[in-house]
């Protein structure tokens, strides 16, 4: 794989080159885990549990997959966004409009469209903002964002501008699954199965020697150049894809809201998935996963009754994991398995 | 009617200039603190509104007189942020930019649920003083006085700044650092000490305009985010590390925003948006940057 002579490379020696500690470990390492269904397990369970709670649930796994899509830009890329919900919006808007406007309702190929809409922006952004980095890339990132999202205010015969469009009516899945506003069983179930979905989507990809570039670029760009990859088309690829997973997760949140507004495409939604990813740990598959349960069954409970306490405790909160836990929730977890681990083995 | 045409465009100028002054005053600081350290600070904002707060406040509450309330406001402000220098932002000067964004906001959100908690969520009434109220008569027009203060104080501060950035020992240790980091540390500077003095100096500076701008920006907690996508702008058309790129960009982007909010009520902003997108796209350093490096 490189030129590095590795300890099997001395003739004489038993082991062969797959054989080695390294080896085995990057071969099996997109191999399932025995836990990687725990998540998917309780997700279902959660369904049963607390059929009153299917809302909150809904909005839950729709974060979750705009956390995924954040992951694969900012946490495998190392792309510094700060406005993903650009495309999120993007996603939320083109189910809106279409629904709103009559022109076309059906959820899936909606989906699909909402993918397709926001990979464009995605696509046509990325290959501009994505020459720059750090601080520059940051400032493009944050006025494409505001500049759709005063677009969509401007546009308001179209849009609705700051009221947004309500009542959106969409059909049933398949013609056989309804939305029910109050019973919101079929969106939870939906939700679920296209999350699930866009997570092989992303644990195909972070796994691929694609995904291994990217990591690449994130650790070293100039070595990266060096070595001949193709830098900026990895970085507007990747952004394109993450771009299309963020609309998918913008027209799920239209479709089962049946609403869009502006906040789709606000600063704060932005800041909220950015917040989300790190809390959880990014460039880790399951970072967006621990992030998004978190932040939201804390912010549901506790924003409601004391607000200020909460955007007290949060900022307390993200100063720590910045100065301390660098890797939020799961890089805690896992520096304490590796202890324990280290603790029982002499 | 070329005369009323005249004043007209001249009291749009005057107005763009007194808020493009506002917006230099905070700005400055984080154009030099950002330059010398590469630290991407999004609590400059909070800084502005935290001086803006004591300012006000000791004027309404305490009855203290406006320049010492601003000479107050600016002396807390910069020694709360040396303090949370020394303490917490020493500590990711090696960190990457996700982690100093983190840092910034987490920031942000205790500086605006502090003050909610400790003034209250409604918005700061602040009253110019007496003699800086009214209308000026300038000669071939009248306007607003405090508006015209605006102006001077900005014009005094930017001549101040540029004599100390260009004329001073530590200007020059600055200019240098922000040039290059490892060769001025290898001269002998002390880039910790420079960098805390700065940022103090840079933060005071926020707070000042915090107060000055407290009259047509308004002041309530949210303040820390509202108006911190400008301040970022501000400094990224006007490139790091910079007095004359920020003024320059201050003002441009006021008189933009005035005119702008005049003639297109409706999303005037956008314009502003998409022009700082081509202005980075052009130059990803900004417009004025120090070196070309």
């Amino acid at each position: 794989m490189s030129a590095v002579t590795s300890p099997s490379d001395r003739p004489g020696h038993a082991l062969t080159r797959s054989e080695h500690a390294a080896a085995r470990m990057l071969i099996a390492r997109h191999h399932v885990r025995w836990w990687e269904p725990i998540p998917w397990i309780l997700a279902l369970a959660y369904f049963f549990a607390f059929p009153s709670y299917l809302g909150f649930g809904t909005d839950l796994l729709i974060t979750i997959l705009f956390a995924l899509s954040l992951d694969l830009a900012l946490g495998y890329a190392g792309i510094l966004t700060l406005g993903h919900a650009a495309f999120f919006g993007a996603g939320a808007y083109t189910v809106g409009l279409l629904a709103y406007h009559g022109i076309w309702s059906e959820p899936l190929t909606s989906l699909v469209l909402a993918a397709i809409v926001a990979a464009i922006i995605g696509l046509a952004s990325g290959l501009v903002l994505l020459r720059t980095t750090g601080l520059t890339l940051l400032m493009l990132t944050l006025c494409t964002m505001a500049l759709l999202e005063e677009g969509a205010n401007m546009a308001h015969e179209w849009t609705g501008g700051f009221d947004g469009l309500p009542s959106l009516t969409i059909p049933p899945i398949f013609g056989l699954f309804e939305f029910n506003p109050l019973y919101p069983r079929t969106q939870y179930i939906y939700a679920l199965i296209v999350l699930f979905l866009g997570f092989l989507v992303v644990r195909a990809i972070i796994y691929s020697p694609f995904g291994q570039s990217l990591t690449g670029i994130r650790e070293n760009m100039l070595r990266m150049h060096a070595v001949g990859s193709p830098v900026r088309w990895r970085l507007v690829t990747c952004y394109t894809i993450s771009a299309a997973l963020a609309g998918i997760a913008g027209g799920l949140w239209a479709q089962t809201n049946a609403y869009v507004n502006l906040t789709t495409l606000s600063l704060d939604r932005a800041a909220t998935v950015f917040i989300i990813l790190i809390l959880g740990g990014y460039g880790r598959l399951y970072g967006a996963f621990v992030g998004a349960v978190a932040y939201l069954v804390l912010s549901h409970f506790l924003a409601r009754v004391y607000p200020t306490a909460w955007q007290l405790g949060l900022g307390i909160l993200l100063v720590v994991i910045a100065l301390f836990a660098r890797n939020g929730v799961l890089g805690i977890a896992d520096s304490l398995w590796r202890r324990w681990q280290a603790g029982r083995k002499p | 009617l070329f005369v009323i045409f005249g004043i007209d465009v001249a009291s749009i100028l005057l107005g763009g200039i007194s808020a493009g002054m506002v917006l230099f005053i905070i700005s400055v600081g984080l154009s030099v603190t950002m330059g010398l350290m590469g630290f991407v600070n999004l609590a400059h904002g909070a800084f502005a509104m935290f001086g803006g707060y004591v300012i006000v406040l000791a004027m309404n509450e305490l009855g203290v007189a406006f320049v010492p309330a601003l000479a107050l406001g600016f002396i807390v402000t910069a020694i709360v942020s040396l303090v949370l220098e020394r303490l917490l932002y020493k500590r990711l000067y090696r960190a990457g930019e996700l982690d100093q964004v983190l840092f910034t906001i987490g920031l942000v959100f205790v500086f605006i649920a502090g003050v909610t908690l400790v003034v209250g969520p409604e918005t700061q009434p602040f009253q110019p003083p007496a003699a800086l109220r009214g209308q000026l008569d300038l000669g071939f027009m009248t306007y607003r006085t405090y508006s015209i203060f605006l102006i001077v104080v900005g014009v005094l501060i930017v001549v101040g700044l540029w004599l100390g950035f260009e004329r001073t020992r530590l200007g020059a240790q600055i200019r240098a650092t922000v040039d290059n980091r490892r060769m001025a540390e290898s001269l002998g500077i002390n880039v910790d000490r420079l960098f805390s003095i700065t940022f103090a100096f840079g933060s005071g500076m926020a707070a000042l305009g915090g107060g000055l701008g407290a009259e047509f920006l308004g002041l309530d907690p949210q303040y820390a985010l509202k108006y911190l996508v400008y301040f970022l702008i501000v400094v990224s058309v006007g490139g790091l590390g910079t007095v004359t790129g920020v003024f320059y960009a201050s003002v441009l982007i006021g008189v933009l925003d005035f005119v702008l909010k005049l003639y297109l009520p409706k999303g005037g902003t956008i314009f502003i948006f998409a022009l700082t997108i081509l202005l980075l796209l052009w130059r990803p350093h900004g417009l004025f940057k120090r070196t070309e490096a």
